[in-house]
């Protein structure tokens, strides 16, 4: 039940959930209920909206910068994450495997903003040892989504 | 000048279904709820191996009956699926579509006068090749309050010296009609007690709800006497590929091979590339798509409920088939006025056969988000039909 659930919130997290519980056939209370438990056990952590801001006048720029860092005894992985995520303009950060430590996701308004996070949050941490910053320069695809206007119904509009 | 043209061919009727769609089409911004074939796109592992089957020069004819490595494919899946063996080498054939087995069949095992069972309502193509192999169709009419099975009496009342084939379409196209286990045990044994071979379309194998489909294939005594026919169109969303199958005893499948090399030589190649990596690695995208059907089709069945549709519930294809008898209209009147005022298309069940009337087939082969619209629009002209 929570698969098939989480299946079909993460293409359409806007579903009325009495829609969802026809479609699973089941009873809308039991849909609600695994769904608020689900929020609880923070297996479901959000609901957010996709959004092209190419589209609108909001200019965004997007970086992604991998960061090498020494963990220190008192400031492990988890530690530097921490302090690297608080900040709002970071989207997101993962702990990798391969050449680098993290990856950081950056939104800011101009391409100055972000160099400026760069050198003067991240670079200035204790623990990081080295910054390559990679500016994303037009986004196709994002969560499971294919960025593009909208695709028609080829198919002829009665077949056997 | 002569008439040019064959007696036979003349009298086929043109299929039901293009009248209506000439018609859809002239009406602009209609949402139709009328095709036959998945929403899906073919899943991309699946068009790469046939991108990069032409990329390597895969451009030859291959042999009659199929790549041999699709063949051994298309053998372990039926057995992964149903246990049932069949020999890659002798009694599997690799098709243009479903449809071109069924003719390949029918005319291998059809002479002039020799009577062919056709269940309806069903898939169009069944009668016209009957009757292009000089075959007499003869029809049984299936009813709702079986659920659109076949039953062992219907099957007695039509049987005469003659008989020599049943058509045995399951799951259905277009009612969503399957069959159990036992109700195959039931014509199994009239077909095996009267000598009578059976053509089994079991197209819509992989998308039956709630219990996995059963082949004819599967009763004891039942493969030697049977043309099984399947494909990738319905399964794996492959539909422009052209490709399906046929597995049958070496002694049918002889002959059958042999009007498939005279007639067509062999099935696109790149298809066939693309299919190998279906059978491989496409089982979960079938399973994916299946839950999208099903989760689609209780939307439906609530829906109908909601609106006062009456509908039994189908188990398999992707088609409902919901009755309208009580609006005291054919299915033609109202497939034509639901389009005219509403903008939806629906098909009318009589393009399946004339005991189809009464019926409209209603394909959910689209996104919930488009099924959502069309039902609005259908509850509307229902409930203006209703308060008049």
């Amino acid at each position: 039940m929570r698969e098939k659930i989480l299946a079909v919130i993460e293409k359409n997290s806007r579903i009325d959930l009495n829609d969802l519980a026809i479609m699973l056939g089941v009873s809308e209370a039991e849909v609600a209920n695994e769904i608020a438990a689900m929020e609880k056990e923070q297996i479901i952590c959000g609901y957010h909206t996709l959004i092209n801001w190419d589209k609108t006048s909001n200019e965004k720029v997007t970086a992604l910068i991998e960061v090498k860092v020494i963990p220190q005894r008192t400031l492990g992985f988890d530690k530097i994450a921490e302090r690297m995520y608080n900040y709002p303009e970071v989207r997101a950060v993962y702990l990798m495997s391969g050449g680098f430590d993290f990856t950081v996701i950056i939104e800011e308004k101009t391409m100055k903003e972000v160099a400026q996070f760069v050198t003067d949050k991240l670079a200035t941490l204790d623990a990081v040892r080295g910054t390559a910053t990679h500016f994303i320069l037009k986004k196709y695809k994002d969560h499971g989504t294919v960025i593009a206007e909208n695709i028609k119904d080829e198919r002829m509009l009665v077949t056997p | 000048m002569r008439n040019p043209l064959s007696k036979v061919v003349e009298d086929i009727q043109p299929s039901g279904i293009r009248k209506f769609f000439d018609i859809v089409s002239e009406m602009e911004d209609a949402i139709s709820l009328g095709v036959g074939e998945p929403d899906f796109d073919t899943p991309w592992h699946i068009r790469d191996e046939g991108i990069y089957s032409l990329e390597r020069g895969k451009t030859f004819y291959t042999s009659n009956a199929g790549l041999k490595e699709l063949r051994e494919e298309i053998s372990n899946y039926l057995y992964r699926k149903m246990e049932v063996k069949y020999d890659p080498l002798k009694e599997v054939l690799v098709t243009v579509g479903g449809s071109e087995g069924i003719d390949l069949a029918i005319r291998a095992m059809i002479d002039p006068g020799d009577e062919v069972l056709v269940p309806e309502p069903s898939y169009v193509s069944y009668v016209p090749c009957i009757k292009l192999a000089y075959g007499v169709p003869v029809i049984i009419e299936l009813k709702e309050e079986n659920q659109f099975r076949l039953t062992k009496e219907e099957l007695l009342e039509k049987i005469t010296d003659k008989t020599k084939m049943l058509v045995l379409p399951f799951p259905n196209n277009p009612t969503g009609a399957i069959m159990s286990r036992k109700d195959l045990e039931d014509i199994a044994e009239v077909c095996i007690e009267k000598d009578i071979f059976v053509l089994s379309d079991e197209i819509y194998s992989e998308l039956t709800y709630g219990n996995k489909h059963v082949s004819i294939v599967q009763i004891p005594g039942m493969k030697e006497r049977t043309v099984l026919i399947n494909g990738f169109s319905k399964a794996f969303a492959m539909t422009g590929w052209r490709l399906g199958y046929a597995t049958a005893p070496a002694v049918i499948m002889k002959q059958m091979t042999k009007i498939h090399q005279f007639a067509i030589m062999c099935a696109p190649t790149n298809s066939q590339y693309a299919a190998v990596e279906a059978l491989r690695n496409g089982d979960k995208d079938v399973e994916e798509m299946r839950e999208s059907y099903d989760q689609r089709r209780r939307y439906l069945m609530h829906a109908f409920k909601e609106m006062g549709l009456e509908c039994f519930e189908p188990f398999g294809a992707f088609y409902m088939f919901p009755s309208i008898k009580k609006f005291g209209m054919t299915s033609d009147e109202f497939a034509n006025r639901l389009l005219q005022e509403e903008k939806v298309a629906v098909v009318p069940g009589t393009a399946f056969g004339a005991c189809g009337e009464g019926f409209l087939r209603i394909s959910y082969a689209y996104s919930i988000e488009n099924l959502k619209i069309a039902l609005e629009r259908m509850a509307d002209f229902i409930s203006r039909l209703e308060n008049r």
